[in-house]
Order: C-alpha cells, then structure tokens, then sequence
C-alpha cells in the first residue's frame, strides 16, 4: 500500500506534499480504499511534459471528515487496467479519463463518450455513439430536445413491452468548455462563469470556487460573509426542492401540488433577488466574502417569507402525502437500494433517499458548519415517494437553520475581505453540499501563481447512473415521474 | 377532501394581475441606465472587470446582447455611471437597439404585423436548449407558473415542433448541440418565427469564443426577436412577446 497525502476540504497544500505512486500501486489502493467505504471525489487525467499525464485521484474519508489525495504518472505507453470491472464508480471517471487525455483503461466495459470534447481522443462522435443492444427487446428513443423546458441530453430506453430493461444516458450536448475557460484570463474574475457551470446551482458553484480562491490565498472570511453565503445557499435548496415537488406534482397530472410549490418558489427566489439583484443569487459570492449584506428589511421580508413557506408547504404536504391517489403513483415507483447507491457511488439527495446520510455539511464541513454541527436527514424506501418526502423535509429544516442564524446577530463584520495573490505550487480541493448533493472544485496552481489545472465535479456527474438503476423494471410511462424525481443536470455534467 | 379545500382556500388568488406594469423589487439589476458623470481621465475600471466584455468607454455604452447583469461594473465605477434599475422591458427587434448609451436609453421592439396577423391570439413555442445552464429554462418554465399565468394571452411553451409557431433559443449553441438544433427548426411550420432568450444566445455570453461552440446556424436565418438578460426575468420575456406581437 503506497502513501497517501491526507487533506481537508478547502485547506490548501503544497504540490509536493503529493505523493508520487507507480499507477499499478495507485489502481490497487483504490479499489482497496472504495472497498473500505470510501468515496471517490475525484479521477482525472492532465498532460505533462513530454507527453506523460499526471493522474490525480482524491477520495472521501466520511467517518474522519478527511480527504486522501495521490497522484501517478504514465509515460510512453498511456495505459493501465480498468478499475471500473472491481469498482464500478469509477465507469464515468474512466472513460472521462481517456477522452481528455488518451489514456486508455484497458478492459473498460463501455468507453462511449462523455461529452465528446473536440480535439478529445475519444474516437467517436456524439451523434453516433457505439450503441448496446439487448438483442431483441424494442427500443424508445427520447432526446436531445426533450420535455418542453428540460435541458438537452439524450435517453434510449432498452424495453421488453412496456417495461424498462435499462436506460443508455448519452450526455454531453450541453458541453461549453467550461474547465478550458478556466485557464484563461484573470483567476479572481471568474465568478461570474462558475454561476453558469449549473445555472440552478449558482450559489453552491459559486462557494466552492471562491473558497478555493480563499484557501490558496491564504485570508479568512468574516462570520458574517460566511452566513450570507449559508444563507443564500440554503435558500437556493428550499427554492430548488420545491421545483422538484412542483415538477413531481405535475407529472403525476396532481395541480393543486404543482401551483402551490411553484408559487412558493416564486417567492422564495425572489427573497433571494432581495439579497443578491438576481432570483438565482447571481452577483453575491465573490473570493473574499459576498458583495451585499443584509439589511435589517431584507431580513425581516425574509424571514416573513420563510414563514408563509413554513405554513403553506405544511397544508399541501398533508394533501399531497396523505392522498392515496398520490401514493399509489409515487410509493415503489423507481426504487433503488443502498448497495446501488454504494455500487455507483452515488451522492447526496439520492444516497439520503435511500438512508445513506451523504452529506458534506455533516461529512466534510466548511463555512457556518465547521462550527454549527449539521445531522443530514434521511427517508429509508428509495423509491419515488422517498425522493419527494426528503425534499420536503429538507425544505423544513433548511428554513429552521436560516431562522437560527438570523437570530444568531452575527451581523458584524466587513462583507469583504480583499484576496491577496494566489500561493505558488499549491493544490486545494473544496467540496459544498449544493441542494443536489455535493459539489466539488480543485484547483492546482503553477510557479507563477497561475492556474494551472481546473477541476470541476458537479452531483450530477456521479447521480446520472441512478437514474438508469433505478427505472429498471418500471413502465416506460413512470420513466418522466422518475426523473423528475431526480431532478439532475444536464450541463453540471457536461460542464 | 377537507385537504382539498383547506389547499384551495390557501392557495387563494396568485397571478400577478397585470404583467404591462408589474416590476420585480428594486434590488433587481434590470435596464442599466448611464450617468451624466464624466470619466475620470484613463479610467478603464470597469472594462477590467466585466467578465463579458460588455462595456466600450468614451463614451460609455453597455452591450445588452453581452451583459449578464452582475454588479461587478456598478461596484467599480469610482463615478456610480452605470446604474442597473429594474425595469425589465429589454427585448429588441433589432440588434442596434440593444447597445445602451447616452442617446440610445432602451431597447425598442417594433411590433411584426406579419407576425401579429397570425400569431397574435395564439402563440405556440418550442424551447430549444442549447448549451443552456438551465436559468433561462427555469424562467421560461416560470412564465406558464400560476403567478405569471402567460397562457392567459394564448402563448405557450410545447413539446412537438411541429405544433410550435416558432422556436426559443437558450444557451451559446453549442458544437453538440447544432444538429439537432437544425432538425427540430426544420420541422416547425414556416413561416416559423426564431426569439433568442438570454445572453449566451444573444452572443455566446460568458462561453463567447469558447473553440467547443458552433453558431453557424444563426448565420443563415432571420431573427425575429431579441431577449436579454442572464437569465431573462419571466416579466421582461413576457413584455417582449406582447409587444412583438403588438398586442
């Protein structure tokens, strides 16, 4: 077993801290570690001098709120054996792995494209990639345009009759070169880019760059920028769970769910428009703390709102759980088991669905919660029911945490701190639990305090794959109500 | 059934009554309007700091098919030039009226009667994603919600092109996406009408000059209608549409 460098979210390391493993040694402490219960955050490739590429790998200590880091080099012959066969979390990080840098993982059971990056060295291209066939069983072939407001991707459902065997995801046609953009141009001015790695997901993209910012540069946030940011973020989560529930609502044809939880979130995001200029929380968080506080009537119209929510979900959560009609449709629909969650190294809301609690505000604490201890929710079915109950709850206590920290009067302090040139040679890697699951960035600067290598792992990046377990065996016509109970992004997987 | 009434009587009335003059809270950064102060000689502030390249100074002119609407401009500026305000009637039937200056306060749509005499009662759309971070999603899906209510004029968003009247572009077009960009505009009913929503739409946004685009397909129509923003504000897509369709 080779040496591994142990780090915390969002502190900063020195690159030669690093160890350095022989790839073999590398693969084999993995599939032991994922064995042991750890999670991969990530697996990726870049290219180094003389062709050789550096392969980092960091993983998820749950139990000790710590993260493992190592790194290996491959030379000349730019391969290794897949560890996908033993651990099948890794099928994505893979084949991710060899688009972007040509380095095959031989043995890998499916090496479809990713995103089918230009110049990648994937030899296939997105419109034809190498299909899987049951041999026999009929085919529904759903996307890149698809349901009228979703984001592009496309879905081939292997059936038998009206059941689905298995779902082939083929993503990628949201793909914007969002890590490549990160090279270029002023590190400190990229805010406003990360806000549109998921447009959904502004806040939590937003506090994983500029804590990275902040690590690498060494300054600390006041408390009252790091409430702001929980703030925001937390009401970002209450706002996007009740889109999920108002999406629910209506795929299963239930209107008085959809209009109530879509009302409600027109209110919320507009608290949000009063704190941050924008509904999605655009132009708050920035390296260095948030650009606006909050006024005394902001606070109090936030609070006003959160208690119309409190009082409201209460009434349509009752109608809505308490229908049979509803149940029927939502109760055993879709399920899917911790074992898979394990299997496919899936985060978050889909591991809390199942009774994992996956949640990096407990796990991998940063900002108010290093000191505000969090305990995640969980619901135990997994199943559809199970996806829209734990948003419910979650939107419960999100609202008590805001009303806590209102109260707290931590409301002192600058709101900005300026950040200082980034340290030479350094690594960090930041992980924020967005209202999906967790979001992660890492950055590894040069010698000149550049950026040399920007990663980006959104949830959905890790959950596409329960989407596809978990149709298994459901009816084509369930397939909708099921993902939207996912509810996963399409460009926060593209990038 | 005592849930059921107890969900109505709660949920009361929620559309906004009148979307001509509703306005989101002041603190929304919506039409940017440019001051009468001058510049302080050599100042480029606020073209250091725009992520999207929007501003030209001397004299000042804010590009709304670039801008995303962050505060970082009006942060910097050291003569508070540029103010956002929140009037949200931005869309344009033309690109020159989008560039903001001193003379040019606001965009201008000038109603299509070609358009008007077909659509005006009723307006179909496809919503086509393009490389979209799913905010102009979200707030096109927000415009068919109960507060915003468009399908009270006859507009509404469907699946099928070939029941649409017309398509709505978010997103910078992206390499991916370009052909099946071009088959889902190939079967929608001529004469069909193209609105682009958002900045990425507009001119690529924050992804302009990304090698991974591919916007060739605007190259060889005709855009029927403009709509800025990062994303659009649901008040200012639906001012936009009623006043393209001159009603």
């Amino acid at each position: 077993m080779g040496k591994w460098l142990t780090a915390k979210n969002a502190r900063a390391f020195h690159r030669r801290e690093i160890p350095l493993l022989h790839m073999d040694e590398l693969a084999k402490d993995l599939v032991r570690f994922l064995g042991e219960g750890l999670r991969v955050v990530h697996f990726y490739g870049r290219a180094g001098v003389e062709g050789a590429v550096t392969i980092t790998a960091v993983l998820a200590d749950d139990t000790d709120c710590s993260l493992l880091v190592s790194e290996a080099h491959i030379k000349s012959v730019l391969k290794y054996t897949s560890m996908t066969v033993k651990e099948h979390s890794l099928h994505l990080f893979e084949r991710e792995l060899y688009e972007q840098t040509g380095v095959v993982p031989e043995r890998h059971p499916w090496l479809k494209p990713v995103r089918s990056e230009p110049g990648s060295h994937a030899v296939v291209q997105i419109n034809k990639p190498p299909l899987y066939s049951t041999g026999g069983p009929h085919e529904v072939s759903w996307g890149p345009v698809r349901s009228v407001t979703a984001e592009s991707g496309h879905f081939r459902l292997l059936c038998r009759g009206e059941e689905i065997l298995h779902i082939a995801i083929q993503l990628g046609y949201q793909h914007r070169g969002v890590e490549r953009l990160f090279r270029t141009g002023n590190p400190m001015n990229k805010a406003s880019l990360v806000e549109s790695i998921a447009g959904d997901t502004v806040i939590a993209h937003a506090w994983a760059y500029a804590m990275a910012i902040e690590a690498l540069s060494g300054i600390t946030l006041s408390k009252k920028a790091e409430m702001m940011r929980s703030v925001a973020l937390e009401l970002e989560r209450i706002a996007m769970h009740l889109e999920c529930l108002s999406g629910i609502s209506a795929g299963i044809g239930f209107l008085p769910g959809a209009s109530t939880y879509g009302r409600l979130r027109t209110a919320v995001i507009d608290s949000m428009l009063r704190l941050s200029g924008c509904r999605f929380g655009r132009g708050l968080v920035r390296p260095g703390g948030v650009l606006s506080g909050v006024g005394s009537g902001v606070r109090e119209h936030v609070l006003r709102v959160l208690d119309v929510v409190d009082h409201d979900t209460e009434i349509i959560n009752a109608y809505l759980f308490g229908s049979t009609g509803v149940l029927s449709r939502l109760e055993g629909t879709g399920v899917i088991t911790p074992a898979q969650v394990w299997e496919a190294g899936l985060v978050g809301i889909i591991a809390k669905s199942t009774g994992l609690p996956l949640d990096s505000r407990a796990d991998q604490p940063f900002g108010v919660y290093e000191k505000d201890h969090f305990t995640p929710i969980t619901v135990s079915s997994g199943d559809v029911y199970a996806r829209a109950k734990i948003r419910a709850l979650e939107i419960e206590q999100s609202i008590k945490i805001i009303r806590k920290w209102f109260h707290y009067g931590m409301m002192i302090g600058e709101n900005m701190m300026e950040p200082t040139l980034l340290g030479a040679g350094q690594m960090v890697v930041t992980m924020v639990e967005g209202f999906r699951g967790e979001v992660s960035h890492a950055i590894i600067t040069g010698h000149n305090s550049e950026i040399e290598y920007y990663k980006v792992v959104d949830t959905s990046f890790h959950n596409w794959m329960g989407l596809a377990l978990a149709a298994r065996g459901i009816g084509i016509s369930d397939f909708p109500l099921c993902n939207e109970s996912f509810g996963q992004s399409c460009c926060g997987h593209d990038l | 059934m005592f849930d059921f009434i107890k969900a109505r009587i709660n949920q009361g009335f929620q559309a906004i009554k009148d979307l001509r003059t509703a306005r989101p809270p002041a603190e929304f950064r919506g039409l940017p309007v440019i001051g009468e102060a001058e510049c302080p000689n050599g100042c480029f502030k606020c073209i250091d700091v725009c992520p999207v390249g929007a501003i030209t100074v001397n004299p000042v002119n804010v590009d709304l098919r670039k801008c995303i609407f962050c505060p970082d401009c009006r942060l910097k500026c050291p003569e508070s030039k540029i103010e956002f305000t929140n009037d949200v009637r931005m869309g344009a039937t033309r690109t020159e009226s989008l560039v903001i200056s001193r003379d040019n306060r606001a965009p201008v749509i000038e109603a299509d009667n070609k358009a008007g005499s077909i659509f005006k009662r009723s307006l179909k759309l496809r919503l086509i994603s393009a490389g979209g971070c799913n905010r102009c999603e979200l707030e096109l899906s927000a415009l068919g919600n109960v507060n915003f209510d468009i399908g009270r004029f006859g507009i509404d968003l469907v699946t099928s092109p070939r029941h649409a009247d017309g398509i709505v572009l978010t997103g910078p077009l992206t390499a991916n996406m370009a052909y099946a960009v071009e088959e889902t505009w190939s079967n929608v009913p001529m004469p069909g009408i193209v609105i682009l929503c958002g900045a990425c739409a507009l001119s690529g946004g924050l992804f302009a000059g990304s090698p991974v685009l591919d916007r060739s397909f605007l190259d060889t129509l005709h855009v029927d209608l403009y709509i800025p923003g990062c994303p659009p504000h649901p008040l200012t897509v639906a001012n936009a549409l009623l006043d393209f369709l001159g009603r």
